[in-house]
């Protein structure tokens, strides 16, 4: 069998370090020992074709899985996931969950003291379509509270999991509101080295997709790792 | 001649509150069949720089069938493909801080060149505290092929063994994953 053909390594300025010590609980999470340089092997090129068959209508939208509706701001949020070279990115699963409007997590742990949501879950599953195209219906969620610093606030999010082509392609992210004022104090956001590859988190409002009397439009691209067939290229 | 590049989306941590998005029913259980070879049970415990168990991050694995074969279209071996596993699972850490996989062994796999990979597991880890996920590999400790894995052989002799699962009883291999500090589970730049 002929060698596989790698994927772009990834982009140092635009990743995360494991330690971050403003992020305190990377402090004890991350190693310490150098990394080794794995060469992509048919193990990493490979991956998982995964989810398709359990994907409902109702997993695109997370306003319809309750017998009431959510409260709080409806948005449409819906962009394309693609690779470095802009190609997109068909068929593969994307996964997201959030808090509701109020700020709080269905989830034991979030002790929060902010109202839970009976007609709100927060979690929902898309397929991309040929052209890379995703989109699902959910309400605005909320700004909250942490316990990483004093007066510690998490900038509004929705969480973003994504499986591309092959398991290298493994991305979670966060994907944030134009205009946050609370982007200046999250150290999880300012993780990320580089200024413009931060911005690159934040979607944009999108008259074109918000829908009259119903719902404001928001544009998330994701951009996954690609691979040139050149290696010599860059 | 370069054409535009577009910028990578940085990753960011999966968070404490993942368990209603991620985790599914069934997940960690990869025998969604009657899939073939030897069925076994993978598990291990993730501990932080402290010693203290991990009980909020996330195991995923993806492995070859027990032929050596991954259910995916880069992989042109004339090997089958098993209906009764395609290689994917995902398993949130309890509250002691484990994981435990059922699945069927691999089988080894091509590697560089003309090399064969000793049987892996790709094992990704995501947590609070980590901005990014972390790529380790769990090998198995009764392959004799480990000693020629070239991916095995591109880590330091002192290390290899954290990247080793041992055979706890006739089916069961334990690999502690170690975040930080001693005993280090080797993590891999990808």
């Amino acid at each position: 069998m002929a060698d596989v053909i790698p994927y772009n390594r990834e982009e140092k300025s635009a990743q995360p370090p494991s330690l971050y010590p403003p992020y305190n609980s990377t402090v004890l999470r991350a190693p310490k020992q150098p990394l080794v340089i794995l060469p992509h092997t048919l193990s990493e090129v490979t991956g998982p074709v995964y989810g398709h068959g359990r994907i409902l209508p109702v997993d695109a939208d997370l306003t319809k899985q309750h017998p009431g509706e959510p409260l709080g701001e409806r948005i449409i949020v819906s962009g394309r996931v693609l690779d470095e070279n802009g190609r997109p990115v068909p068929n593969t699963l994307v996964e997201v969950w959030q808090c509701n409007a109020a700020g709080r997590y269905i989830h034991a742990r979030d002790q929060h003291p902010a109202p839970l949501d009976p007609n709100f879950s927060g979690a929902g599953r898309v397929v991309t379509d040929a052209e890379g195209n995703y989109k699902f219906t959910t309400i605005k969620p909320g700004a909250y509270p942490w316990r990483n610093h004093p007066n510690a606030w998490r900038p509004a999010h929705i969480h973003f999991s994504m499986f591309g082509p092959s398991f290298i392609n493994r991305l979670v992210t966060q994907m944030y509101f134009p205009g946050d004022p609370l982007f200046a104090f999250d150290p999880i956001y300012q993780g990320i080295p580089d200024v413009k590859a931060r911005e690159r988190m934040v979607s944009r409002f999108d008259m074109d997709t918000t829908i009259p009397e119903w719902a404001l439009g928001y544009k998330f691209d994701i951009v996954l790792r690609g691979r040139n067939a050149t290696p010599m290229e860059h | 001649m370069s054409k535009t590049r577009l910028g990578q989306t940085p990753s960011q941590t999966v968070g404490p509150f993942f368990h209603f998005g991620l985790p599914y029913e069934g997940d960690s259980n990869l025998l969604v069949g009657d899939a073939q070879g030897q069925h076994i049970v993978v598990e291990g415990k993730v501990t932080d720089g402290a010693g203290e168990a991990v009980p909020d991050v996330m195991i995923e694995i993806w492995q070859a069938n027990a032929a050596g074969k991954y259910d995916h279209p880069e992989d042109t071996q004339d090997k089958p493909v098993d209906e009764g596993f395609h290689g994917f699972g995902r398993c949130a850490t309890d509250k002691e801080g484990i994981f435990r996989f059922q699945t069927v062994k691999p089988g080894a796999v091509p590697g560089p060149g003309n090399s064969l990979q000793a049987p892996h597991l790709v094992t990704f880890v995501f947590g609070r505290g980590m901005l990014k996920q972390l790529l380790t590999r769990i090998y198995f400790e009764d392959e004799a092929h480990n000693a020629n894995d070239v991916v095995l052989g591109l880590v330091p002799d002192e290390r290899r063994g954290t990247l080793i699962a041992r055979k706890t009883n006739s089916s069961t291999y334990r690999m502690d994953i170690v975040l930080q500090g001693e005993g280090e589970t080797v993590f891999f730049d990808y």
